[in-house]
């Protein structure tokens, strides 16, 4: 039989290592193949997702928490203690066979078994994949926050309507003043249960711009790198930087981490470094970057787009409809989007509900045509983008443009271009049908106070065909140039935002 | 990189009877030779590693261990006690008494060192060896071979 096997101890200098050596005598000598990941201190080595897929069976020989698990889904499992595999490697063995053979007498639950996403770098893979890698561990964290938080918001528009978001939140919504509740123990009293949910569900999305930053960082230095990154993370959402200010902030805490590490210090010095000087050091160095370097020029071009958008109202409409779907689709809740969104929400204020149908109808179609092209071309997707797909059909019916962040965080220079392409075919059909809006969120759930809803929703459905078939183009031609196109955007980000 | 292991970190016929003498008489050894900085601040790092779950493993082996800011290099301290001592192992004490030493902020290359030493216990012919070791230096040459492949 074949098995692969994780062991880890709370030092990770030695428990570990004799755990492996245990069951690799162990398996070896009953005539079975076995890999071991040692998640110890000196680093592992991770399993291939080849050795993974092969294996009967998967042995967890760990006192503590064993690292991305969930590789292992659908697999016979035993699990015990480092010791247990130290004094009786045989018998640990021996129990991992008896659990193959019951898993082999399930085959339905081979099925489920799936391949993992890619959470950990290959260290011998080419610059540009490895960037991608980076960016892959970030989003594969990230996804489900979005689908938690996503679905509990659409949720709540269903149940407590298009008014549910402001109510919570303060604001005007169809020509009343909400006060917005602030303290949460008044939430359910005020807000109603639809209130609660949609609370739980945008905490949950404030998360996902510091999870992507964060384990983008852990994904390229381990896990010093999460503390720089999620701080910076936290701050690219407070300057309204949005998920590239999170790829951003992740990246530059990853390089950050890595260049201290390298640092020969003096001895003294080197028994802090980890517990002190590197946290410390990452993260002063990172938040400084993020709000003097990266929030400046942010607040000053989004002034600068409102101004323009402003100066452009009395154009051709349908015109303008378009470019706000080129904006909504950039960078889907960053600042370029914000900028969009709030003249949406200006327009309605003053009595135009023609461009705030525009930009909601333009928000929707980024995750419905990834939704779409996960289902037709399936193989142009890795497996957690495959279950961002499933997530992306309600996230995108409920105008939660964030259902597409996961794809365009993984490959921006791909993903965003088709995506405005959609949007902004969606936007300007959606002004030439003359569809309007008095909501400013809901998607589809309140089609009902939509002016012309039956053209509103195929101006929705042409903007996800036309997504669909950019992102699918995009994906197939590109292939062979994927590799530096990821490059260049740890190199470019910083001026894109 | 200095030495895993020299002669002066090993003894041979350890005195003490319990956890704490054994591993203060090793540590005291490593404090000597310039390799753990502050003995004290090393044996509590010791002892909080020991209450996370005992040392102690199968076929009279105990390994106390930590990584612990007094630690200037990745060192063993290794010594015998024919009476044994408790490591906690299920099986009773622990004849062959293992100290591993790891700086806090070792590189990899350190770690390495530790993690193969750390495999090698688990062969029944290094510990007979170590057993049947004669004197000090039978000892140091006998991890050299085994661990560094020298």
């Amino acid at each position: 039989m074949r098995f692969v096997a994780v062991t880890s101890c709370p030092t990770g200098i030695a428990h570990t290592y004799m755990a492996a050596e245990s069951l690799e005598q162990a398996a070896t000598a009953a005539g079975h193949e076995i890999t071991v990941e040692t998640q110890g201190a000196a680093g592992s080595q991770p399993l291939s997702a080849e050795d993974i897929a092969a294996a009967d069976a998967v042995l967890f020989a760990a006192d503590v928490d064993v690292r991305d698990r969930e590789r292992f889904a659908g697999k016979p499992v035993v699990a015990k203690g480092v010791k247990a595999a130290i004094n009786d490697g045989a018998g640990f063995v021996a129990e991992a066979v008896r659990a193959a053979e019951q898993g082999a007498r399930r085959p339905e639950r081979e099925q489920a078994a799936e391949p993992a996403p890619a959470t950990k770098v290959d260290p011998t893979a080419g610059a540009a994949t490895r960037v991608r890698q980076w960016l892959m561990t970030g989003v594969s964290y990230m996804i489900p926050f979005v689908a938690a938080g996503g679905i509990l918001i659409a949720i709540a528009f269903l149940l407590g309507g298009a008014e549910i978001a402001t109510i919570v939140d303060g604001g005007e919504f169809g020509g009343r003043e909400y006060e917005g509740v602030s303290d949460l123990s008044n939430l359910l009293g005020e807000a109603g249960i639809a209130g609660v949910l949609f609370k739980i569900g945008s905490t949950a999305f404030e998360m996902l711009v510091p999870i992507l930053s964060g384990f983008i960082a852990f994904g390229m230095a381990d896990r010093p790198g999460i503390a720089p990154g999620i701080v910076g993370g936290l701050l690219a959402s407070a300057i309204g930087a949005g998920f590239l200010g999170g790829l951003v902030s992740g990246l530059l805490a990853g390089f950050v981490v890595l260049g201290l590490k390298r640092l020969t210090v003096p001895r003294g010095v080197a028994g802090v470094m980890p517990v002190v000087v590197i946290p410390l050091v990452s993260t002063v160095v990172v938040g400084l970057l993020m709000v003097i370097v990266v929030g400046e020029p942010i607040a000053a071009a989004q002034s600068g787009m409102t101004d323009w958008l402003s100066g452009l109202s009395g154009g051709t409409a349908w015109l303008l409809g378009g470019l706000l779907g080129l904006m909504m689709a950039f960078d889907m809740g960053g600042p370029v989007n914000k900028v969009a969104y709030t003249f949406g929400i200006a327009a309605l204020s003053s009595g135009d509900t023609v461009i705030m149908a525009a930009v909601m109808a333009a928000g929707m179609t980024p995750p419905l045509g990834l939704a779409l092209a996960t289902v037709i071309r399936k193989r142009l997707f890795s497996p957690a983008e495959q279950e961002a797909g499933k997530a992306g059909w309600l996230l995108g019916l409920s105008f939660i443009t964030e259902g597409a962040i996961p794809f365009a965080a993984g490959d921006p220079l791909r993903v965003i271009p088709s995506l405005m392409v959609g949007s902004a075919t969606t936007g300007a059909l959606s002004v030439l049908f003359g569809s309007t809006s008095p909501a400013p969120h809901g998607g589809v759930w309140v089609v009902g106070l939509v002016g012309q809803p039956l053209l509103y929703l195929l101006a929705i459905a042409i903007g996800t065909v036309v997504t669909c078939a950019c992102v699918v183009l995009a994906k197939s031609v590109g292939r062979q140039k994927a590799a530096d196109d990821t490059t260049n955007v740890s190199a470019q980000a910083p001026v894109t935002v | 990189m200095a030495e895993l292991i020299t002669a002066d970190l090993v003894e041979l016929d350890l005195a003490g009877t319990d956890r704490d003498e054994v591993t203060r008489d090793l540590t005291r050894r490593l404090a000597d030779a310039g390799r753990v900085t502050d003995t004290e601040g090393f044996l509590a790092d010791l002892r909080a590693r020991e209450a996370q779950m005992p040392t102690g493993i199968e076929g009279g082996i105990g390994i106390p261990h930590a990584r612990s800011a007094h630690v200037t290099e990745p060192t063993l301290g290794f010594g015998r006690s024919k009476s044994g001592v408790d490591f906690g192992a299920t099986d009773g004490p622990a004849h062959l008494i293992f100290l591993i030493a790891a700086p806090e902020g070792g590189g990899d290359a350190h770690l390495t060192i530790l993690a193969s030493l750390a495999r090698r216990l688990m062969h029944q012919s290094f510990r007979q060896s170590l057993h049947e070791a004669p004197d000090a230096d039978a000892v140091v040459r006998i991890v050299r071979e085994e661990v560094l492949g020298q």
